[in-house]
């Protein structure tokens, strides 16, 4: 008995926990408008100081020929002023394709990239969209980490976001 | 014909701020706040009454001096000066801020021949050639001015911002190109390289054009010679401030002439 006791501790030290993680849809939404381009969407977690505590996503157009597509990307003027401009494109992990008209579903886990071990606080997360020859708007929903049980919260887009929802579980 | 118009604009220049009020040196750049690998601005430089509208005079681009973040000097391409305006691109391919100045230097004369009040302006070198024998009542005086504004690529710098210690100079104390609306900015203003105590300075946001009011704050720098704007709204504001001594260079000239402007972006939040 005394020599399984560490083995116990071991096992219940490393057993399988489900991993504290956040859900996220963002939803771009479909507009009618002459001149239609894919927004530019940038997600990020803000400390109550603003400062950056984690890049989640940034949408961009990585497409078009001689780095013409970073151009733009001050328009996302938060992201830009907070996190972006301190940062070279493409951020591994983090930066990809501008997405369609829908809604989109990430996740992140805690403790793996990009959002790697969330310490203890309160966040909000960030939501902003440029579109080109259009608008830009930004979202936030401020929360508790970590949470205990699993938290449905969400943020509704006037113009250029939709339905926003954050699920956070413990 | 080219020429007196160019001579003109620079009496206008010279003068300014000094002169009225009404008379406001400037440069707009396209874009402060600059992202991507390939990125330019277009700059606009002139003398107005209304901001940022060009219906005066076009600034003189033999003043312009652009300060690159790493301290090195650099060229516009493309400098041109129209009949209200001039302007000029310039490539920002280097990570931080770039200073675009106009500076300034020189002298104005008051004199009188035959009972005739005659006004020159120019370099202090030329002053001596450029005043007649025979006149009378000569009043020099010397101008120091700096025009100025900022744009950065990526995240802001003050590798560009260094101060000369000549004449009315700004050390941002806030990143110039780092501006809110409904965020409190703070400068300083140095004389000669020391605090300027206790100066007026101003700050009128643009598009002056399509509202009755000039709008114009007003606030006086402390004892470090530092003042705070917290910008009501976004726009280009034009800050201004000017002063007057006896600490002359030129020795036929009694009084100094100083003079600082920037235009400023707040961008909205």
């Amino acid at each position: 008995m005394r020599r399984l006791l560490p083995i116990l501790l071991c096992v219940a030290v490393t057993a399988p926990v489900a991993a504290a993680d956040l859900n996220l849809t963002v939803e771009i939404p479909q507009l009618k408008v002459a001149e239609y381009h894919r927004p530019y969407v940038a997600v990020w977690l803000e400390r109550e100081d603003h400062s950056v505590a984690a890049n989640l996503a940034v949408w961009y157009d990585m497409k078009k020929a001689d780095g013409e597509g970073t151009k733009w990307l001050k328009d996302m003027r938060q992201w830009w002023r907070r996190s972006g401009r301190d940062q070279t494109m493409p951020i591994d992990g983090v930066s990809g394709a501008t997405r369609p008209a829908g809604q989109h579903q990430l996740r992140f886990i805690d403790g793996k990239p990009p959002l790697g071990a969330l310490a203890p606080g309160h966040y909000e997360l960030v939501v902003e969209a440029a579109r080109e020859v259009g608008g830009r708007e930004a979202q936030r929903i401020a929360f508790d980490w970590p949470v205990k049980v699993p938290t449905h919260l969400s943020a509704k887009g006037t113009d250029e976001l939709g339905q926003i929802s954050l699920d956070l579980n413990p | 014909m080219k020429h007196v118009v160019v001579r003109a604009a620079f009496c206008a220049a010279l003068v300014l701020p000094f002169a009225a009020q009404a008379h406001k040196m400037w440069m707009v750049p396209s874009a402060t706040v600059i992202s991507g690998d390939d990125a330019w601005v277009t700059v606009d430089a002139a003398v107005s009454n209304d901001l940022y509208y060009p219906d005066h005079f076009p600034a003189q681009l033999d003043q312009l001096v652009i300060t690159a973040p790493d301290g090195t000097t650099v060229k516009p391409e493309n400098a041109s000066t129209g009949k209200y305006r001039s302007t000029f691109d310039l490539a920002v391919p280097q990570k931080g801020t770039y200073r675009l100045a106009l500076v300034n230097q020189g002298v104005f004369a008051n004199y009188e021949v035959d009972g005739q009040k005659k006004r020159w302006r120019g370099k202090a070198d030329e002053l001596k050639a450029a005043i007649p024998a025979n006149a009378k009542n000569v009043q020099v005086s010397e101008m120091s001015s700096r025009v100025e504004t900022f744009v950065t690529q990526g995240t802001p710098s003050d590798g560009a911002l260094k101060p000369t210690n000549k004449g009315l100079e700004l050390v941002p104390v806030t990143k110039p190109n780092d501006l809110m609306a409904g965020e409190k900015a703070t400068f300083q203003l140095l004389l000669d390289g020391k605090p300027a105590a206790n100066l007026k300075v101003a700050a009128i946001n643009g598009a002056t054009r399509y509202r009755n009011a000039p709008d114009e704050m007003d606030t006086t720098t402390d004892k470090d010679g530092k003042f705070s704007f917290t910008w009501p709204a976004a726009g280009m504001y034009w800050v201004n401030a000017s002063s007057e001594d006896d600490k002359t260079s030129v020795k036929e000239a009694k009084q100094r002439r100083l003079g600082y402007t920037a235009t400023l972006e707040v961008l909205p939040q």
